[in-house]
Order: structure tokens, then sequence, then C-alpha cells
């Protein structure tokens, strides 16, 4: 059974229609990638696939018992709340200190357990969200735009971050990014989306696609290619020599 | 020992302090504080309906804040500019209120009592109702508590969690009536919301997580209750608002303990 399936839905926000008829599926070790212009319904697809928004019209199955990782776009913390990362990693589920320790450390963070949210840096504060998603142990993380605000290495190494956890949980992921270049060398399947759903498939037939250069033009076809080539060379060091590559993009994506 | 009056005071004023405080720190937390204020403004036309209808004023006060709480909570998912709604909600539910009770003829009412307070009048029958009140809102609270942090700190956090925040803000609402219904008695419906908010404002510089700070706030609560009662005993003042400038000295400072804290960790980096 798949992980999450929609048939036809429709999002209304009040009697604009913000999503039409869109039918999606994924499965388990997947990577999709929604990309879309601005106001395109990216963040209510998601928002309505966590039970956020109520579709109109369609459905959303679920695979039952499905356990859901979600990082939201930017969560802001009131300053009246004071919170610890630690706090912050038990919720809406208590979990041992030892399993929050080891949620930081693989997320590459060092031991913030008693700082304050508030205080984290840009990097750190998108880290420790992605860190709380994944001690649920999640089959589909959910993730809107989690690299907003991050530098590109820190959103190069995120992404990094992203390929480990699907290979380590076999979860299913599913993502809205803006940085296409950086988006297409990650995802194995690219969703591009403008009210309902204009082509979708594997990144590169995605990115010859009439409808996908109607939206985003011709001209990032260049970056993409060169990205691209990029990636491959940093994966295939990844492959044959672990994490000892001195390749100059690898090198920044390891910040 | 109940039949002490002092004794009875002080038990109503840490029955209170123990529900607002917690709940206070969700109202602060969730920006909620002219919710409260609206909620407790409309228990005074709750009281006046309670006289008119020779109802328990406990009854009628709880039945108009509820009506209130859940207004206010329903309109406020709906997109109306919330500090005027709730500003015109709160002065004019208080307006009827004091129309109202003008309007019973015959009946000797100490309005003063309602709008701020008679802790020293409180009956063993009060104190029943006050710890009844306060023992179901912290149970709701505790129960909830996840739950609710989850929702406050984010709805789209809650939902992926399979929480719906709609829910917790229910139960916020049922623990506000509750809370202004039983502390009518012991502050009065003008002060309701100062017990809410200053003990759970007073205790943030002072806590590293939700849950300090609430405890933090209890404490600080409780010993504005009693610190309030001796002084007005002491000094001839009306108790309600003594309590709540207790509160507020010491607001001012754990505010001041908070900034130089602050400043000692800005002059270590």
């Amino acid at each position: 059974m798949r992980l999450i399936e929609t048939k036809g839905l429709t999002v209304q926000f009040g009697r604009s229609t913000v999503l039409s008829n869109v039918s999606l599926a994924l499965d388990r070790g997947e990577i999709v990638t929604i990309v879309g212009p601005n106001g395109s319904g990216k963040s209510t697809l998601l928002r309505t696939l966590i039970g956020a928004q109520k579709p109109a019209r369609g459905e959303i199955i679920r695979r039952p018992g499905l356990r859901l990782g979600y990082v939201p776009q930017k969560l802001h913390i009131d300053p009246t709340l004071p919170l610890t990362v630690t706090r912050f990693l038990s919720l809406p589920r208590h979990h041992p200190a030892e399993a929050t320790r080891a949620a930081l450390e693989q997320a590459g963070l060092p031991d913030l357990r008693n700082r304050q949210m508030t205080d984290l840096s840009g990097g750190q504060f998108q880290r420790v969200l992605l860190a709380r998603a994944l001690l649920e142990k999640p089959d589909l993380l959910i993730l809107d735009e989690a690299t907003q605000g991050l530098d590109q290495p820190g959103s190069a190494a995120f992404y990094r971050r992203i390929e480990e956890v699907r290979r380590e949980l076999n979860c299913g992921v599913l993502m809205v990014s803006h940085e296409l270049h950086v988006v297409m060398s990650a995802s194995d399947r690219v969703i591009c989306l403008n009210g309902h759903i204009c082509c979708e498939g594997h990144p590169e037939v995605v990115a010859q696609a009439e409808e996908y250069r109607a939206i985003f033009g011709t001209g990032t076809q260049g970056a993409l290619a060169l990205y691209r080539h990029e990636h491959n060379h940093a994966h295939d060091h990844d492959h044959d020599h672990g994490h000892a590559h001195d390749h100059p993009h690898s090198h920044e994506a390891a910040e | 020992m109940l039949d002490d009056f002092m004794v009875r005071a002080a038990l109503a004023g840490l029955g209170v302090a123990l529900a607002a405080a917690p709940l206070g720190s969700f109202v602060v937390w969730r920006r909620m504080a002219y919710f409260g204020d609206a909620t407790a403004h409309a228990a005074i036309l709750g009281v006046a309906m309670a006289l008119a209808f020779s109802m328990s004023v406990f009854v009628g006060a709880l039945a108009m804040s509820l009506i209130m709480a859940t207004t206010v909570s329903t309109l406020s998912g709906r997109g109306f500019a919330m500090d005027t709604m709730l500003g015109v909600l709160a002065h004019s539910a208080l307006a009827f209120g004091l129309v109202a009770v003008s309007f019973l003829s015959g009946v000797r009412i100490d309005l003063m009592a309602y709008l701020f307070g008679d802790i020293l009048a409180v009956s063993r029958g009060d104190l029943l109702v006050i710890w009844g009140g306060a023992a179901l809102v912290l149970s709701l609270l505790a129960w909830r508590w996840q739950a609710l942090l989850t929702a406050t700190l984010s709805p789209d956090l809650a939902w992926s969690a399979g929480i719906d925040p709609r829910r917790e803000q229910l139960v916020l609402t049922l623990a506000l009536a509750v809370v202004v219904a039983v502390a009518i008695k012991v502050v009065g419906v003008l002060l309701i919301a100062a017990m809410l908010i200053v003990p759970a404002a007073a205790a943030r510089p002072l806590a590293a997580t939700p849950e300090r700070m609430a405890a933090i706030a209890t404490l600080i609560a409780g010993g504005s209750a009693l610190g309030g009662l001796r002084l007005s005993f002491q000094f001839d003042t009306p108790t309600g608002p003594t309590i709540v400038c207790v509160a507020a000295l010491i607001f001012a400072t754990t505010a001041l303990i908070g900034s130089g804290l602050r400043h000692r960790g800005a002059a270590s980096d």
C-alpha cells in the first residue's frame, strides 16, 4: 500500500480555488519535491496532507498507522514561552534524555540541550526542527521549504542529511522547495504545481517539460545541468571513498 | 479551623491561585489576555441574571463566561480584527451587566463585592466550589498538557501529530470560564484577568521551561494571595486589589532580576 495518496483533491479558501483536482501518491524510500511559483498552493497542499486544511472535494488515503514527521517553513516561538531544545524535542511526546541527546548528535549539532530555542542560529533551528520530526521515527517526512534562510552550504548540508535520513529510516520524503537546482539533484521525482499538477516525473523529464518551462523559463536549464554534473561527481565520491573527499562542491556541502 | 473567616479567605485565595496561574501561563503564551478580560467581564452579566432569577451566582457567572468564551473562541478562527472585537465584547458585556444589575429593584446588592471581590465573606460552600473548580481546571490542564503545549507552539505541528488544535482551544476556553466563575468571590470580575496574567508574566524571567514557568507562577500567585490578604488586614485596604498589587510588585522585581540576568549573560558571551 502507498504511504499516502490523494485523489482529486480540491481546496478552496472562501470562493477562490487554491488547489484543483490534485492526485498524487508517495511510496516508502522515495524523495518527492514539489516546485511551483509563489501562490501555487504548495504549502496549502502540505497543510492539507497533514490534516490542517480540509479539502472541499477529493480524498486523502493514509496507510493505517502512518507516522508523520512535519518540518514547517518557519516556527515563531512567542518570547513569553520559555522553551529549551530538550523540551521542544519532547513535543508532542516525551522521549528519554538519551534519545534526545542522540537526535542532536545525529543532526550534527553540538550539545544544545539546555539552550533556549530562541537563542539558536537559523541553521541550528532548522536542524532541531528536523531532529524533532525524526524522533517520532516517521514513515513519511514532510518538509515545507525547510532550508529557507539558510546559506548555500547550509542548505546543501541540510539536503544531504535528508538523503541520509531516507536511507536510515526508509521513509518517504515529500518536500516543497524554491531552490530548483538543489531540488532537481536531490529528488527521485518532481511535481510541478500551479494550482493543479502541471507535470510530474523524473527531474530531468520535468525540467524538459513545456509546462515547467512555461513557469520557470529555460534559464534555469543551464544551472540545472551544471549542478547535476557537480552533484553526480560528489555522489560518486561518497560511494567510493566515504566522506574523505576534496571536491570543492562536496567540501562546501560538508560545512 | 474553617470557622475563622481569615482561614477561609486564605484557602479561597490559594484555591484560585492554584488554578489561575497555570492557566494564566497559557493565556500569556497564546496572547489571550484580552480574551480573559472579555470572559471575566461577561460574568457580571451572569451575576445579574442569577440574581434576577434567584439562581446561584456561581452558575449564572459560569454560564455567561462559557457563552462569551465560546463566542470569542469561535470568532477568533474567522479572521476578525481580534483586538477590536475583544475590546468591543469585553466592555459592552461589562456595561450591559452593570445596567442589568441596576434593574434589579428590591434586591439589595453590593455591586462592589462582584466587581472587586469579597474574599472575607467566603463561606464553606464557596470554598467547596472554589476548590472543586480548581481541581477540575488543574486536572484538565494536566491531562491535555502535552497536546495544549504543542497546539500553543504551532497549530500545524499539532495537526501533523494527530492533535486537533481546536479541541485544545476548547479545553482552555472551558478552563477559563471555570476559573472566572470561581474567582469572582475572591478578586472580582475587574481583576480576574490580573490573577491570570500577572503571576505568569512575573514567572517568565525566572523560568527555562513551560513547566517551570507554570510552577513558579503558581508559587507567586499563592504568595500574592496570602501576602495581599495579610496586608489588607493590616492596612484595612480592599483585599482583591491588594492581592493584585502584591503580584504586580513581584512582577516588577522579577523583571528587574531578569534584565540583570540577561545583562550578565550578554557580558559573559
